[in-house]
């Protein structure tokens, strides 16, 4: 039986920072490599060190993709994806080392130097998603408050079933009102209203600022309707509701959005990088 | 005059009506009295279209109805059919009230029924037998007599009834078919336990059919019924669909109307139709006034029965559930086999006796399947009480082998709960863990294993054969009914098992003899979960062995209670006081509901006196518990909060039955990205349906316990499988196999809602496939909708429990933890966690 910690360790921490010391292993030798090799006329991709430092870059990146690949295989063998996940993040930070290596610092406006600048983007949209995941997750298990989103959903219906009932012996006027909250109050929206978790004119803010209106001026008369009140007090609890769902998915957003940038430009870089690599052997 | 049968059976389910058809077909005048209007009530009240299954699918039937697995309908069908083709003789609507013999009353033969009053108390009367044959009065006060009568009335029972003026109004019913078949109406359902609920929910689930549902429970709280139940109700009171008066009681009922107590007074409401659950009485009130006794008071027990399925009451034969076979199949061979009984075929061989022969076929010598059930019931003491019938059964359950000196029998802290009983030949168990040379011999007739038996944790110790010997394993459900079967069992058990864990907890050369003392102060003790058994600062030398379940340990420092210590069974607490004759220095509860054995203070010290050397081994493991004090108490200074928050998280583990669990899936939701790749990962490793519920469950201080399997040290879905297809394998998962026949009673016994009913959706296509061109859903388990599509052109599969197997039998352990990308889910044992460890976590 695998052997098992009875401790959280993340993945950047796994196994005592296992992957950050060959990370930082394979650095170090490639700028030794870089140093002690004397390049003529100049360092670049062309020389010896050149090969073997983009080489050596070239199956990094190839192997990084895989990940994508290996967290949807399930495999019955002793694998840890949080293995994969701590290596992925630390050998991708070394990229940043071995590939400019590679170029000699001679980044021009051609496809190699595409190549360069889209792993860059893969790289630090990596960083951004390592940041999320090390900051968001507590936020979004804080705000949950042991609710599930189906559960959530399921709560903001169960409220707008109430608030139909509540409505019906209601008049024309306050009805109206009340389907605002019905009928234009959205969770999701675009992907600016997601991220945000805003909503600017939402259906049931406003519904519920009218009927405050409404019962605040009863209150002052002295008669407040327990209609209008109980009303009130349920657009209260979706506008919670609402907001605490809201920002679940303005979480959940973020801590996925990155990997928007990541994974296309991934692609980009694979095409970019094959174009690298024939052109130079090709055309050069 | 009354008429008169050769043979009269009660009850038309399967073993009832395979009696009677079996009658008919021999030509014997018979009579089969069903309580309702149609055959077989308990099959037909499954849910419409439920696939009945035919397991165990070696033994062979024997009767003359059809029976294979299908659907419910199909199942009835065939039943029905074949009754009337045998011509059987059926009385419906007709209900059994009592039997009595008209013959001579039996010299001697006396039985004694007690009857359990509500406040703790029992009646006792006795009844004198009278020797067949039996004149069987009916409810509507008709009477006929028969020669034998066959019990074939299962265990279901009678619903209790209401009581009320009005009660026998028609708008009162007892159970509920079909939800859907009400609308417009405002239906009160009376009983808060599961089964009230659930026809509550189902009744108010669709807005549409406008019911105005209200749910009346006699007391405040739904202590009976299962949380996620209650959870559901509470939501759909919350929603506006269910109105709940709790502290409510029925006063009165009339035509639309029904008057009901409630706390503040009396009300009047409107009603159309009542629905009242409120639970069944078990049939063994009026099995027992037929003169038909039971083997002990246990609510297990069953009636002792001969070969030939007879009871006490001679003429009256058990058959079916009631006589402690649940499985379909059974019954039937049992309807047949009964009859032919009857009919004077003494020699008939149970169905069962190729299932036995296989099961005995790897013994020595060539010895046919009675002279080995002789053996081992004459060999191991707490067989002893068994009748054959008994043993044919328990045989089913238990396997007999054989072993050569020194082949292990089982290994220390394998997981297992099943006993061992030594028929012939000596086992050796290995006591120091350290040295396997030095050992206990355990001679035949005794029994091993029992530790792991009752407190379902691994074993303490290798047990190994001594000489050549032939050993039967049995299961736990087996061990279990045959104590409910024969309580000197049950002593016996207890016995040794408070036997052996003294000598294994003070292990310095004690022997029996010097125990005799200790063992005869102690007393076996149930504890609730929650309830304390030592409070700091009393005064009190009684020591406790736990037995089953576990207890936590807590102590006041600085005005705060403290989380000290988590203790699982086989462990013992309470000896500091009788050594160093203070105070109690700790609060010790139980964590889950727990047995313990208590031990008086005064027999053990003078054991202590006797014995030295005990005394300092307990010093020194006094010293370590004090130290882990000073160190819980030196932390407390210097970090404040990180003691709280320890016991925090501690306490919020053992709340959600950490306490009895062996294995648990905790998710820190601090490093939890939400990306759902556990339960993809456990839905892709097990035919496409996932196990666990990542969201779902509680939280405390950012540790997440999601909805799995805990492996629970006595599993709650393992209490009612009929066909005993939950087991606990090798790595001390319990799991679910094949045999499992969907009835869902351990999803419904499960408190933790990890069951779920379901069946098997069809293959996806190739991962590549969907990352290159999308086809099929993808990882993970594929919706509902994708099933559906593609499951029409395949024959329709059962719904059967699934529930977490640990991933047995793949090398890479669970796949939820080795799919976590970032190290949130992880596996723990909770005496493991449940430790100082604890104390390392962050603060935040």
């Amino acid at each position: 039986m695998a052997s098992r910690g009875s401790a959280h360790e993340g993945f950047l921490r796994h196994a005592n920072g296992r992957w950050c010391k060959v990370a930082i292993l394979v650095s170090g030798l490639a700028i030794a490599v870089y140093a002690l090799t004397d390049a003529t006329p100049r360092p670049n991709g062309g020389t010896f060190a050149g090969y073997l430092l983009g080489s050596l870059a070239a199956l990094l990146v190839l192997w990084l993709t895989m990940l994508g690949l290996r967290k949807r295989i399930i495999t019955r063998g002793p694998y840890s994806l949080k293995a994969w996940t701590s290596a992925h993040v630390w050998l991708g930070l070394s990229l940043i080392v071995i590939a400019t290596l590679h170029t000699g610092f001679q980044i021009g406006w051609n496809v190699h130097g595409l190549a360069y600048a889209l792993m860059m983007v893969v790289i630090l949209s990596g960083l951004y998603g390592v940041y999320a995941y090390a900051n968001l997750p507590a936020q979004l298990g804080a705000n949950r408050h042991e609710a599930t989103q189906p559960q959530m959903l399921e709560a903001i219906r169960a409220l707008d079933r109430q608030l139909d009932t509540a409505a019906q012996p209601l008049g024309h006027e306050d009805a109206a009102t009340v389907r605002l909250s019905l009928e234009q109050c959205r969770v999701g929206g675009s992907l600016r209203q997601r991220l945000t978790g805003r909503q600017p004119g939402c259906g049931n803010r406003r519904a519920r600022d009218a009927i405050a209106a409404r019962v605040d001026v009863q209150r002052r008369q002295g008669k407040p309707d327990p209609a209008l009140t109980q009303l009130l007090f349920l657009l209260e609890r979706k506008d919670a509701a609402l907001e605490q769902v809201r920002r679940h998915i303005a979480i959940k957003t973020r801590l996925e959005l990155w990997l928007h940038i990541h994974v296309p430009a991934t692609f980009a870089l694979l095409a970019a990088l094959t174009a690298h690599v024939l052109s130079v052997f090709l055309y050069w | 005059m009354a008429e008169h049968y050769r043979i009269a059976i009660i009850g038309s389910g399967p073993a009832g009506l395979s009696a009677a058809a079996h009658a008919a077909t021999l030509g014997l005048s018979h009579v089969l009295i069903e309580k309702t209007g149609h055959l077989s009530d308990t099959i037909s009240r499954y849910q419409k279209g439920k696939h009945v299954m035919a397991t165990p699918s070696q033994l062979v039937l024997r009767a003359d109805i059809a029976f294979e697995a299908g659907k419910r309908e199909a199942v009835l069908g065939a039943w029905e059919t074949a009754a009337a083709r045998a011509g059987v003789n059926v009385r419906y609507h007709a209900e059994v009230i009592a039997i009595m013999g008209t013959g001579e009353p039996i010299a001697g033969s006396l039985q004694q029924v007690v009857t359990r009053r509500r406040d703790g108390g029992s009646d006792r009367r006795e009844l004198q037998r009278c020797a067949p044959p039996y004149r069987l009065m009916l409810a509507n006060g008709d009477s006929l007599v028969a020669d034998a009568v066959i019990l074939a009335i299962g265990t279901q029972g009678n619903p209790n009834l209401m009581t009320c003026p009005g009660s026998d109004n028609a708008n009162v019913q007892y159970q509920l078919d079909d939800p859907a078949a009400y609308n417009d109406e405002h239906i009160f359902v009376i009983g808060g336990g599961d089964a009230g609920i659930e026809n509550a929910l189902g009744l108010a689930a669709d807005a549409a059919q406008r019911n105005v549902v209200t749910l009346v429970n006699r007391s405040a709280e739904f202590s009976t019924a299962k949380d996620a139940n209650v959870t559901a109700l509470m939501a759909a009171r919350d929603a506006g669909r269910i109105s709940i008066m709790t502290g409510t009681t029925t006063r009165s009922i009339g035509p639309g109307w029904l008057v009901l107590d409630t706390g503040e007074g009396e009300v009047r409401a409107r009603c159309d139709r009542i629905i009242a659950r409120m639970g069944s009485a078990p049939p063994r009130g009026f099995v027992e006034s037929c003169g038909v006794a039971f083997a002990s008071s246990d609510r297990l027990a069953f009636p002792p029965l001969s070969a030939v399925f007879e009871s006490t009451a001679p003429g009256i034969f058990v058959v079916g559930a009631l006589a402690g076979y649940p499985l379909i199949k059974h019954c039937i061979n049992q309807g047949y086999d009964v009859v032919e009984f009857i009919n004077g075929n003494r020699a008939l061989k149970p169905a069962d006796e190729p299932l036995l022969e296989a099961r005995l076929a790897g013994l020595p010598g060539r010895h046919g399947v009675d002279y080995w059930l002789e053996m081992l019931r004459s060999n191991i003491t707490i067989l002893n009480g068994m009748s054959p019938l008994q043993m044919r059964e328990f045989m089913l359950d238990s396997a007999v082998r054989s072993y050569r000196a020194g082949d292990v029998i089982f290994a220390r802290n394998a997981p297992g709960s099943s006993l061992f009983g030594i028929a012939s030949g000596e086992v050796l168990v290995e006591v120091d863990p350290a040295d396997t040379s030095i050992t206990v011999p355990i001679p035949a007739g005794s029994i091993v294993g029992e530790v792991g038996l009752i407190s379902g944790r691994p074993r303490g110790a290798t047990i190994r054969a001594g000489s050549d010997c032939i050993v039967v394993e049995i299961s736990r459900t087996a061990a279990l009914k045959l104590m409910s079967a024969v309580p000197a069992a049950a002593r016996e058990v207890a016995r040794i098992t408070t036997e052996r864990s003294l000598l294994q907890i003070f292990k310095s050369g004690l022997t029996p003899a010097d125990l005799t003392d200790v063992i005869a102060s102690a007393k076996v003790e149930t504890v609730r979960a929650g309830e304390t058994i030592i409070r700091e600062g009393e005064v009190g030398d009684d020591i406790f062995i736990i037995r089953s379940g576990s207890m936590v340990v807590e102590k006041a420092i600085g005005g705060k209670t403290i989380f000290l210590n988590y203790v699982p069974a086989g462990s013992h607490v309470g000896e500091m006081a009788v050594i160093d004759g203070g105070r109690r220095s700790a609060t010790v509860r139980a964590a889950v509901k727990s047995e313990v054995v208590r031990l008086e203070g005064e027999a053990f010290r003078a054991l202590l006196a006797n014995r030295p050397g005990l005394a300092t081994r307990l010093r020194e493991e006094m010293a370590s518990r004090t130290a882990l004090n000073r160190f819980i108490e030196s932390r407390k200074d210097s970090f404040g909060g990180v003691v709280e928050m320890y016991t925090g998280i501690a306490n919020f583990l053992v709340d959600n039955g950490i306490g009895e669990a062996t294995d648990v899936l905790l998710i820190d939701e601090k490093l939890c990205v939400g990306c759902d790749n556990c339960e993809k990962a456990c839905a892709d490793s097990h035919d496409g349906l996932s196990r666990l519920d990542r969201e779902a469950g509680r939280t405390y201080a950012h540790l997440h316990v999601p909805t799995s399997c805990r492996h629970c040290e006595h599993p709650h879905c393992m209490a009612d499988c009929p066909p005993n297809a939950i087991r606990r394998g090798p790595a001390g998962e319990v799991t679910i196999d094949d045999t499992c026949i969907g009835c869902g009673n351990c999803q419904r016994g499960c408190p933790y809602g990890v069951i779920r009913m379901d069946s098997v959706p069809p293959r996806k296509p190739w991962l590549i496939g969907w990352l290159l061109f999308g086809q099929g859903p993808g990882p993970g388990e594929p919706d509902s909708a994708w099933r559906y599509e593609h499951a029409r052109k395949r024959p329709e599969k059962p719904k059967k429990a699934i529930k977490c197997d640990m991933c047995a039998g793949q090398s890479g352990g669970p796949a939820c933890v080795r799919a976590c990308p970032t190290g949130a889910a992880i596996r723990v044992l909770p005496e493991q966690f449940l430790s100082v460890a604890l104390l390392d976590r962050d603060s935040g």
